[in-house]
């Protein structure tokens, strides 16, 4: 009894060694870093300025970002975005104006101002950046 | 007049030149002491919202290496209009040693309105003069701007080419530029041309 008890201790001593061996040769995606370390900050780039637009790939999509948007501010006291896309404001600036989606409650109600799903627009609207597409390919967007 | 006398008026003038210019670059030197940001940001109230959020601006590090610090925007060059506002300041000394009026992070956000309508009425009252020691209309390349910047100037900087007071000023449509917007800061405030001035 004794020695099978040693014999297993042993074995899961000898399995630990081993798996922090093995752990140590995978390299994850993260490059050599450790779990608690922030990871490394990619090259900056220029935010990519397209007049009238980018295309989009696909119907609903949301579109991607025409400008910069380092300077806007999107958190609980203010959002920004909406100083150039609101329905009070688009016109001025000579913006578009948020999907008329955006003031459609989760129940279905349409109201006059943002609805607060829409909110925090850089979860689905994303700025783009001067670079070349690391594949080359020849997709057609929807037009 | 006796020489004596003379002398006297001359002692006496002299005496009153040196103590004028003593006075005088004293008084000028503690008013180019007290006009750094150094000197602005001694106060916590200044350093710990502020100050931190104009780092996070394009007024703080860019593309040239060209930096606007605190009085650059809120303290005037014109000698006179730099005077009036040292003496408004000692407003914000008599809230920071006796009063405490912002001297938290939570209180400064609930005045915060207050303060930033106060900056916005001084700028709209002298046409952004502090911006325009820096930024003009008719220096600008619209050219060399994103669409949606020369887009939104390109009506002023004509009228300012043809020698016209233009008709809006920087912090009409610019208002956030170096640190947060307040709490309920209403979208059209941007837009001058929606709201009625
Ligand atoms: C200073 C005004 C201004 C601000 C602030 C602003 N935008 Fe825009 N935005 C514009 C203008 C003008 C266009 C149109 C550009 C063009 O077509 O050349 C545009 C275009 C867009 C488009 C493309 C729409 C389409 O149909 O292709 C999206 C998406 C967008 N903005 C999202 C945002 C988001 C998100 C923010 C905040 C992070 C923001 N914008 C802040 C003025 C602004
Ligand atoms: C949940 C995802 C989502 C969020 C959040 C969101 N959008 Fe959109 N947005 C979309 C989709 C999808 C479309 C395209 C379909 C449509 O028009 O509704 C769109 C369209 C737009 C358009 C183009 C409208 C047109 O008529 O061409 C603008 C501009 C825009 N959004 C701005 C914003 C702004 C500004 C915010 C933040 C206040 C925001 N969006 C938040 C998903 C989102
Ligand atoms: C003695 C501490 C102190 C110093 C030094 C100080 N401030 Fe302030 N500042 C305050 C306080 C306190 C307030 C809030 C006043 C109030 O509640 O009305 C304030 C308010 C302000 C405001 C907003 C209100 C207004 O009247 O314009 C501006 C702008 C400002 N300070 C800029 C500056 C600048 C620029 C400097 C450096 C030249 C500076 N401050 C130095 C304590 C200070
Ligand atoms: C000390 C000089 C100085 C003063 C004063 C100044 N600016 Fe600037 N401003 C700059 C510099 C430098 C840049 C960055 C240029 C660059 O991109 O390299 C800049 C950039 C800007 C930008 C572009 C922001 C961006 O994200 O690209 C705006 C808008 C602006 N300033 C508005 C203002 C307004 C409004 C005021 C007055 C409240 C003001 N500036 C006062 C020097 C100044
Ligand atoms: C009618 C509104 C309006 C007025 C008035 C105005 N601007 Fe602008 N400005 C804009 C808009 C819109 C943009 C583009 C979005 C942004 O950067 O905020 C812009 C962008 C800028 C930029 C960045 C340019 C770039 O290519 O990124 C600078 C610098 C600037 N403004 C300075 C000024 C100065 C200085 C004044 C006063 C002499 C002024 N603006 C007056 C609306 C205005
Ligand atoms: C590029 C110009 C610029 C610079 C540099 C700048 N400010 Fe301001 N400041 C403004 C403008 C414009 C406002 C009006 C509120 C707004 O638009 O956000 C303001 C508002 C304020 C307020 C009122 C409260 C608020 O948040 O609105 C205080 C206090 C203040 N500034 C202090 C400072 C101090 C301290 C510094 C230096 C660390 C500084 N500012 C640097 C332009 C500037």
């Amino acid at each position: 009894m004794k020695k099978m008890i040693t014999t297993l201790i042993g074995g899961c001593a000898a399995l630990v060694i081993a798996g922090a061996a093995v752990a140590g040769a995978v390299e994850s995606l993260r490059g050599d870093q450790e779990l608690p370390d922030l990871s490394k900050e990619p090259a900056k780039r220029q935010q990519l300025v397209v007049r009238g637009g980018i295309e989009r790939s696909y119907k609903l999509q949301p579109p991607v970002i025409p400008h910069e948007i380092e300077k806007d501010e999107i958190n609980l006291k203010v959002n920004t975005c909406m100083n150039c896309h609101s329905e009070k404001t688009f016109e001025q600036k000579k913006a578009p104006k948020v999907g008329d989606s955006h003031y459609v409650t989760r129940d279905g109600k349409v109201q006059g101002t943002l609805s607060s799903r829409r909110y925090f627009c850089n979860q689905c609207h994303a700025p783009q950046v001067v670079a070349d597409p690391l594949v080359e390919n020849n997709f057609v967007g929807a037009k | 007049m006796t020489s004596g006398g003379k002398k006297g008026t001359f002692a006496v003038l002299v005496v009153g030149v040196v103590l004028g210019i003593a006075l005088w670059g004293g008084f000028n030197w503690t008013l180019e002491l007290t006009n750094t940001e150094q000197f602005c940001i001694t106060c916590h109230e200044m350093e710990v919202t502020p100050y931190a959020e104009l780092q996070e601006t394009v007024h703080f590090t860019n593309r040239t290496g060209v930096r606007a610090t605190c009085p650059d925007c809120h303290v005037p060059r014109p000698w006179i209009y730099k005077i009036v506002r040292k003496i408004r300041a000692s407003n914000e000394l008599y809230h920071h040693f006796v009063t405490g009026a912002v001297d938290t992070e939570e209180k400064f956000e609930a005045k915060r309105m207050q303060l930033a309508q106060t900056v916005w009425k001084a700028m709209k009252d002298t046409d952004s003069r502090e911006c325009r020691n820096c930024h003009k209309f008719n220096s600008m390349n619209l050219e060399k701007q994103q669409s949606r910047a020369a887009d939104a100037h390109d009506p002023y900087y004509w009228e300012a080419i043809d020698g016209k007071e233009p008709t809006f000023t920087c912090i009409d449509c610019h208002k956030g530029i170096a640190h947060s917007l307040p709490e309920g800061f209403d979208p059209t405030w941007n837009s001058p041309e929606t709201t009625e001035q």
